[in-house]
């Protein structure tokens, strides 16, 4: 259900390793739970984040959710489209909807997250 | 990412929820549309002891369904009471701000119940049913007016609380009367806003108003619980969008229409609120000497309203700040206006700040959003031709 090579944070991230860098964003289940998405927040290229650090939110007409690092690195890239389109966000969560591109030092671990199988499974054991 | 729905699974408590706190106790109660919202894919939500449908689909499509066509809320959460016998208007006089001795038969009035002090305890509407009186009451404050209500009590009155024999259910928008017409008799295209009347819904009475919460024409219909179905059905069969609370809250923001536990509550009067038009201070009523005391007091916080630049909304809360950074007030309500594409708040703050114009900030998590005074409502209806 979700993309098989993606890799998968509890707190709904995913990413796909591009090298040393790795795109970030937002699951399918994480923006069809939102809806109406009105504002994100994104951190400033350069800055360096550590894995599960709040490094934005994304905000909906009823509340603000924050946004967790999925992995440790510096932000290279942020998607610049979603400021004038928070809306595309939940219209391509894995593609036009990207948030964030990280540089990790050192060797790429993505061990600490879930496959495709192991979210979808997450997913379909939350109450909803 | 950290879910609102998380939130409420976490703690029981819907904390992202715009509202007054409810308290999911192990057993929300249900109105009679539960199943029905649930069947036509409602996500549910605890509010006020009460299981409701928050959304259907999307909270903004929701909402401009109501501002463009017709939407139709399940409001059987609040509370229902009638007042029969020769002493149900001077028990309810005694208890509401405005008058209503001079009520016509038919009319409905906003009106408060105060505390002797002279904080809002609750805001209600108050109707002259030919049969009976009426009182709305918000399902927070339910047990708390039926208290007050006690506490007041006059010989040769009856109160009867129908909330659980009956549903509400508000159909509003341009096109109200497009839905309602088979369903409805075409005398209630007559009602004057602020008006209702007793009609026949399939051989049983229905009460029908021409009131409202979103700040569209539309009404307001009380009708037996095992009716509730087919009346949903009906409307739904016409076209007319089911809406939740989170389209209710975003129109009503829109309309500068106040909530309890935000704009209100027992801490706030009238006054500050600006609803004076609904106190009258030539009758007696419970906590009327401290309202004239307060209405004297200009220290006192009043509601304004603030249109932020941007697209983050300042929420309740959030501090106010004039334009020499100093603390000024606090919001009290705030979302994204789906119809005015702009961030919108209720605030109450400090007497001199009141001024269309007047810049503020509003301080937000981390940041400080600009903001400007502007009056309410921030969104009025086009007169029909």
């Amino acid at each position: 259900m979700n993309p098989t090579d993606l890799r998968y944070a509890k707190t709904h991230e995913w990413v796909r390793a591009e090298g040393q860098e790795c795109v970030i964003g937002l699951t399918r289940f994480a923006v069809d739970q939102l809806t109406d998405v009105t504002y994100i927040q994104l951190p400033k290229v350069g800055r360096n984040v550590s894995t599960g650090e709040g490094f934005g939110e994304i905000e909906s007409v009823k509340a603000v959710s924050d946004i967790y690092a999925p992995i440790a690195g510096e932000v290279v890239a942020v998607n610049e489209a979603l400021s004038g389109d928070p809306g595309l966000v939940s219209r391509d969560p894995y593609g036009a909807g990207w948030l964030a591109r990280i540089r990790v030092a050192g060797a790429l671990d993505l061990s600490h997250l879930m496959d495709a199988g192991g979210y979808d499974a997450q997913v379909a054991e939350s109450p909803h | 990412m950290s879910l609102w729905l998380d939130h409420l699974r976490r703690d029981g408590n819907n904390k992202c929820m715009d509202g007054p706190t409810p308290s999911i106790s192990a057993n929300p109660r249900s109105t009679a549309l539960h199943d029905w919202h649930v069947d036509h894919g409602a996500r549910m939500v605890g509010f006020a002891g009460f299981s409701m449908p928050v959304q259907y689909s999307s909270i903004v499509s929701e909402h401009k369904a109501v501002r463009n066509s017709a939407g139709m809320f399940d409001v059987s959460h609040m509370g229902r009471l009638l007042f029969r016998g020769p002493g149900a208007l001077m028990w309810l006089d005694r208890l509401l701000t405005c008058r209503i001795s001079d009520m016509a038969v038919g009319q409905v009035r906003y009106s408060l119940i105060c505390g002797d002090h002279g904080g809002v305890l609750d805001d209600v509407l108050v109707t002259r049913w030919p049969d009976a009186w009426g009182l709305v009451v918000n399902a927070s404050n339910h047990a708390r007016v039926l208290n007050v209500l006690a506490n007041h009590r006059i010989p040769d009155a009856i109160c009867e609380d129908i909330t659980f024999s009956t549903v509400m259910v508000a159909v509003q928008g341009p096109d109200w009367w497009q839905a309602c017409q088979g369903i409805l008799p075409g005398s209630v295209v007559s009602l004057a806003y602020f008006r209702g009347e007793l009609v026949d819904g399939d051989g049983a009475c229905w009460r029908v108003s021409r009131t409202g919460y979103t700040g569209e024409d539309g009404v307001e219909i009380i009708a037996p619980a095992d009716a509730g179905t087919a009346l949903v059905d009906s409307l739904a069969r016409r076209g007319v969008t089911p809406c939740g609370l989170g389209a209710r809250d975003t129109l009503r923001l829109e309309a500068g229409m106040p909530l309890y536990g935000h704009e209100l509550d027992d801490n706030i009067d009238p006054f500050q609120a600006g609803l004076g038009r609904s106190v009258d201070l030539e009758k007696d009523f419970v906590g009327k000497g401290a309202l004239i005391a307060r209405r004297a007091d200009a220290s006192l916080p009043v509601r304004i309203g603030i249109v932020l630049e941007g697209r983050r909304a300042a929420r309740q809360g959030d501090d106010v700040l004039d334009v020499q950074g100093a603390w000024a007030g606090r919001v009290t309500s705030g979302t994204y206006s789906p119809t005015l594409e702009r961030p919108v708040a209720m605030a109450y703050a400090r007497r001199d700040l009141a001024v269309n114009g007047m810049e503020v900030s509003l301080a937000v998590r981390d940041s400080q959003l600009p903001g400007k005074v502007c009056p309410l409502p921030f969104y009025r209806r086009a007169k029909r031709i």
